[in-house]
């Protein structure tokens, strides 16, 4: 695929035969094979164009990272990272980000381990089953909705659901028994939604790309096309699923929306309940995400020097997951580009 | 139970298992919707619909409603949202144009003219601020492009002229629109990207050998077969854009005011702020019902928005399939 521009660069393109006799324009000074300089000037303006959108690109991802970069490790401290925040005004006490730096990774396992499971399961039924075949449908333009609805949509939706005294058992509750509906828990499901199309996503393209062959060798076999799926296709797509997962991971850990509305951003974690390590994940608590929003001039802490800080250490950890995703379990694929809507 | 589940499944039973688990993907979004509507009903119930249309400021109104606490009245409902809504339009609108003629060029670039290891490069950046999350987006453009676009761009004299309707300080429509439209740009990068890919290359040979040169071919040829793909993606940038809350209640100065084009130039510096960040910023005040009626009504209206776009998205990429071509 890769090749393909270069043999287009080899053909003499109609027009000008290949000759590279006439003086380089400034459109074609950073490309000497050719010579443009007997096209119309509409078709220069426009390669130009595209040379400098592709150019700008890299400009806007470089500043970004490099802006972040000098400006987190100015202000990132070890010790930020291992102190607890406290809600004072000045912000030589107010510690550092230890509880949303937790808060990001336990909200990140929550979801991702309730949106793994279904994820696969679902491209599964998609790919392998299929039957009923309006279902099948459905469901996956159900998870194009799902992935195309806003985050801040499936937060508030998510409140609404939680507080139903149903789910109770899944946050706080009040005195007068109105359920809280804001904790780990509530925020993990909801997070997980944003996740599971990722994960569909990928499982699904690999799943797909398993020949034919293999089901039919494992059914010649005298298998079960239940025991095909979990004993053959499912250790085959597991790269794939991984891919889903650590992006989906790198969305979870991003999202900021449903963080505000259903983790109830309190600055520490906040457990509930009796419950060793269930209370935590039924109590509220913050993630990075939410300590920048707040840390930030739109926020009411008003500390941007810790909000840069945080804010590096989260671009690290998305960026690490998203390149851990390309050295490992995107070798083969077409060109390397998210396919759905990523980041956030 | 453990014990039947390690038991090698019968087909029927797998089946209808994952089956069951895949319906609740239905089962969520019909909940979705029947939630956000129930709790969205009052605003209906007093305003009917024209609660999407203009009248009065829109910031007081929403005061009215916090300050009436648990028991409002029914003219504490009285909610006009247009300012909110022409916010969401503006922002998404110039986002998504200007983000749809870059993307373009720029998937040219990587597809086309792109030498090997410039596109090496391009590639990685593309996928790097399709990752960045929305809220180092929003601190970048709050920290570094709204003073700059205040203290450098804004001149007293501007300030002057709009002073009695709106204090305008650098966070801006301009800048809402410039952070915005990095970040759906990867989306839709991505896509055109898969299409221009996906366009057979005998298509453009044959164009090449009537004489047109590299650029007209990809002009006329490429883009054109790929435009199912283009659009698609341009729908679906949109929704991206609709839903942004937490970067634009960052940049666009929060305030519920609706740039007025007649101003000319200087409209692109008045603030703004969009559905859904009001969402973001008033979810603290939930219990009081008047609010929360105005929270899930908008919710409700994005909710929609996104449906139909996503609808629209699906639409859009099927001609592609009449072509052969996969997106």
């Amino acid at each position: 695929m890769s090749s393909f521009p270069q043999t287009l660069d080899d053909l003499p393109p109609g027009g000008f035969g290949g000759s590279l006799k006439s003086a380089p324009s400034a459109a074609t000074a950073k490309a000497p094979r050719e010579s443009r300089a007997d096209w119309r000037l509409g078709d220069r303006i426009g390669y130009a164009m595209a040379w400098a959108a592709g150019i700008a690109l890299c400009l806007i991802a470089a500043s970004i990272v490099g802006y972040m970069g000098w400006q987190g490790l100015q202000y990132l401290r070890p010790e930020l990272l291992f102190t607890h925040p406290s809600p004072e005004v000045d912000q030589a006490k107010s510690g550092g980000f230890l509880d949303p730096l937790l808060g990001t990774a336990i909200l990140t396992a929550v979801g991702i381990t309730i949106a793994t499971p279904i994820g696969v399961g679902i491209a599964v039924f998609v790919v392998e089953f299929g039957k009923p075949r309006w279902l099948a449908r459905t469901v996956e333009a159900a998870i194009e909705i799902v992935a195309g609805t806003p985050d801040i949509v499936l937060a508030i939706f998510g409140l609404a659901l939680f507080q139903n005294s149903i789910f109770s058992w899944m946050s706080f509750t009040a005195e007068g028994g109105a359920v809280f509906g804001r904790s780990f828990l509530t925020a993990g499901a909801i997070m997980s939604l944003i996740a599971i199309p990722m994960v569909y996503g990928a499982t699904r393209e690999g799943l797909l790309s398993i020949p034919r062959h293999m089901r039919e060798a494992s059914y010649g076999l005298g298998k079960t096309r239940a025991s095909t799926i979990r004993r053959v296709l499912l250790p085959a797509v597991r790269p794939n699923i991984a891919t889903g997962a650590v992006l989906g991971m790198g969305r979870i850990a991003g999202d900021t929306a449903i963080v505000v509305i259903l983790l109830g951003a309190t600055l520490r974690l906040e457990p509930e309940g009796g419950l060793p390590g269930l209370d935590i994940l039924k109590g509220t608590g913050s993630t990075l995400t939410s300590y920048v929003y707040n840390n930030s001039p739109a926020g009411e802490g008003g500390s941007f020097e810790k909000a840069y800080a945080a804010a590096f250490v989260l671009l690290l950890i998305v960026v690490g997951l998203n390149a851990f995703v390309d050295v490992v379990a995107r070798r083969g694929s077409k060109n390397g580009l998210p396919t759905r809507p990523g980041g956030s | 139970m453990l014990d039947r589940l390690r038991q090698p499944w019968t087909d029927q039973r797998a089946g209808r298992m994952l089956g069951a688990l895949a319906s609740l993907v239905l089962i969520t979004i019909i909940l979705m919707v029947l939630f956000v509507a129930k709790e969205a009903w009052p605003m209906f119930q007093h305003n009917g619909l024209s609660w999407l249309g203009p009248g009065g400021d829109v910031d007081q109104q929403i005061g009215q409603m916090v300050n009436t606490g648990a028991n409002p009245s029914g003219k504490d409902y009285y909610f006009r949202a247009w300012p909110l809504i022409w916010g969401t339009m503006l922002t998404t609108g110039f986002a998504v144009f200007f983000g749809l003629i870059f993307a373009v060029l720029a998937s040219i670039f990587i597809v086309e003219f792109a030498p090997e290891r410039i596109r090496r490069i391009v590639i990685p950046a593309v996928r790097l601020l399709a990752a960045v999350p929305s809220v180092i987006y929003g601190l970048i453009g709050i920290l570094v492009l709204v003073p700059f676009v205040g203290n450098h761009i804004i001149t007293q004299s501007d300030k002057k002229s709009v002073e009695q309707l709106v204090q305008i300080n650098g966070s801006s429509l301009l800048v809402a629109v410039m952070v915005l439209t990095v970040m759906i740009v990867p989306i839709m990068i991505a896509m055109c990207v898969d299409a221009l890919h996906s366009v057979p290359r005998g298509w453009k040979e044959g164009s090449l050998a009537l004489g047109v040169n590299r650029w007209r071919a990809i002009w006329t040829v490429s883009l054109r077969a790929a435009r199912p793909a283009i659009i698609a993606s341009a729908v679906l940038a949109t929704a991206r854009a609709l839903g942004e809350a937490i970067m634009l209640s960052m940049v666009a100065g929060s305030r519920g005011f609706a740039p007025n084009p007649f101003d000319g130039l200087l409209f692109l510096l008045e603030p703004l702020r969009p559905v859904a960040s009001t969402i973001v910023e008033n979810s603290e005040s939930l219990q009081a019902p008047a609010i929360r009626s105005m929270v899930y009504a908008l919710a409700l209206l994005l909710l929609f928005s996104s449906l139909i776009l996503s609808v629209g998205g699906y639409l859009a990429k099927r001609p592609l399939k009449k072509y052969g071509l996969n997106s």
